[in-house]
């Protein structure tokens, strides 16, 4: 049954391009799938390592801040997409060796901090980012000699990334290194007592986040080909962490039924409803009020109670049976 | 050589001295109690052995080996392993899973990203082992959340031994039980080989009276008498602090 499922999703993944045919449309899929690797690495951080980041989109951005830095110096792909993952790691060691003094309120106010100062650098430092102008890329990369100028390839490719990412979760979820993340989040100091290094646990489960942060962000640059200081501010980092929550934490699929929404409101809605921004807020306190632990646990919990409302009910016939 | 031995251990919370000057030597294999009023300093007594907090002054010593620099967790590894008087679990998991942590804690592989943890037999089969151990197994696929006080008690104690400790520190095991389940809890810690030694923390006399070999009475931090159980009971400074006659 669960096989089967997996089985047609994968189908209906892989047939996008074919069954929505609109270019539009298809990169409006392009871009959820870039949004839930993002989410999907936020998700460590926040729901199985419990440790809430307001600082994300930083790591997101410098991705492609340091790939577009290196596609204008003239570096060639492979080149490229190794320095950006390199330089996206370094900053998130540094996120986490600031952020992992705290935990808590101190932890979500230091990524504040250090993701503004990443805007500011963004914004301000001109001769390194260009500033508010942002930058551009000329060309998106063709691996293996495939071009992903077209909509429909640039899906595939993202896709195929997009993949690895829940591929990679789902082990990640499954591992005994997995269990410690989570273990440290529920019962830190008993995880100490235990025998674990609870601090070297969460500066590994961050740097994890940080580099499908960094998958994600050097995406989303070959997809728009130009990043900008917009990228990196806190309303970037505060959707993300939205996505994770409203998706629901601490699940695989969660994330990316978060990523969705947000980009569905964002870019489809958007056309027909001038007010999407409170359309938004509006589902999103709807989700907190009837799903509070996010979209796809609550849905499943819902789902469970509407069958058991349809089945017979067992009791009552066995009442029966007894008064004759 | 001692299993466990303190040396003039001192801490003070600001102006509250919690311990002072305590002397302490546990002979391997010995069942001590430690016992005390509410607020004797028992718990922090613990706190420093594990190193959960950092004692003022004064040395910890585990088998000739010194503790005192050492962090907490190098401290599980060098074969400390403690009980926690408020329960600590992972109340999402199952009591198989509580274990199947505390296993890990001492093995390479909680560093391992890659495998199944549910594909590690020998692990699995070791978590098993000490469920039986207390009595639970029936009860290992169930999570924390859907056990009863008394059973939760015994998941603490197995996640202790599971780690094959030298040194097992019990803090107040007895806490909030029925006489029944004291009973229980009593004769599984009785039924654990000589070559763990236990320190047990017990504010209740009662109940631990007949577990201990030596006992330890710490009042205001300070250890007050020591001696077997006939010597600590018959003591005029027991009966007047602890027994409050």
């Amino acid at each position: 049954m669960k096989r089967l499922a997996l089985a047609i999703a994968l189908l209906l993944l892989a047939t996008v391009p074919y069954w929505i045919g609109n270019s539009y449309y298809i990169n409006v899929a392009t871009q959820i799938l870039i949004y839930a690797v993002l989410a999907l690495g936020l998700n460590v951080l926040v729901g199985y390592a419990g440790l809430v980041t307001l600082g994300h989109a930083s790591l997101f951005g410098i991705a492609a801040y340091a790939g577009a830095t290196l596609i204008n110096a003239g570096q060639n792909q492979i080149v490229v997409a190794i320095g950006a993952l390199l330089a996206t790691l370094a900053a998130t060691a540094i996120f986490a060796l600031l952020a992992l003094r705290g935990t808590g309120l101190g932890f979500v106010m230091i990524t504040v901090a250090l993701g503004q100062i990443v805007w500011g650098i963004a914004y301000r430092w001109i001769s390194l980012t260009n500033g508010d102008n942002g930058m551009s890329i000329s060309t998106r990369p063709s691996p293996f000699g495939l071009s992903l100028a077209s909509a429909d390839a640039f899906y595939w490719a993202t896709l195929v990334v997009f993949l690895s990412a829940v591929g990679a979760m789902a082990i990640f979820v499954a591992s005994p290194f997995g269990a410690a993340v989570r273990g440290t989040r529920d019962q830190p100091r008993r995880m100490t007592a235990l025998g674990y290094n609870v601090w070297l646990t969460r500066f590994l489960a961050f740097l994890f986040s940080g580099f499908w942060s960094g998958v994600a962000g050097l995406l989303y640059l070959y997809y728009n080909q130009f990043v900008s200081p917009q990228t990196v501010a806190l309303s970037a980092s505060a959707e993300a962490l939205l996505m994770v929550i409203a998706g629901g934490t601490a699940t695989l699929l969660g994330p990316i039924a978060g990523a969705a929404l947000v980009i569905v409101m964002k870019d489809v809605a958007s056309a027909y409803i001038e007010r999407w921004n409170f359309v938004l807020g509006a589902i999103f306190v709807l989700i907190v009020v009837f799903m509070p632990e996010g979209l796809v646990p609550g849905s499943v919990r819902l789902w469970r109670w509407g069958i058991s409302l349809l089945r017979p009910q067992a009791p009552r016939v066995l009442q029966r049976e007894d008064s004759r | 050589m001692t299993a466990l031995e303190l040396r003039d251990l001192n801490k003070a919370f600001g102006g509250l001295r919690v311990t002072v000057t305590v002397n302490l030597a546990v002979e391997p294999g010995e069942r001590r109690l430690i016992i005390g009023p509410n607020g004797a300093g028992k718990t922090t007594l613990f706190n420093l052995v594990t190193g959960e907090l950092r004692a003022d002054s004064g040395r910890i010593m585990l088998f000739g080996r010194d503790l005192t620099g050492i962090a907490a967790r190098r401290r599980t590894h060098l074969g400390l392993a403690r009980t926690y008087q408020i329960i600590t679990l992972f109340p999402g998991e199952t009591l198989a899973r509580n274990i199947t942590l505390s296993l890990l804690g001492l093995s390479h592989l909680r560093w391992n990203p890659l495998v199944r943890l549910n594909g590690q037999r020998d692990l699995l089969d070791q978590a098993h082992e000490a469920l039986v151990r207390v009595g639970l197994e029936h009860l290992a696929d169930r999570p924390v959340a859907q056990t009863s006080y008394g059973e939760r008690r015994r998941v603490e104690i197995a996640m202790a031994l599971a780690q094959n400790p030298k040194v097992l520190l019990l803090d107040e095991p007895f806490a909030g039980l029925s006489v029944e389940e004291r009973r229980d809890v009593l004769s599984m810690i009785s039924s654990i080989p000589r070559d763990v030694t236990i320190v047990m923390i017990e504010h209740d006399m009662d109940v631990a009276l007949e577990f201990a070999e030596r006992i330890t009475v710490l009042h205001f931090g300070q250890v007050i008498v020591e001696g077997t159980r006939a010597e600590v009971v018959q003591h005029p400074r027991t009966r007047e602090i602890y027994l409050g006659d």
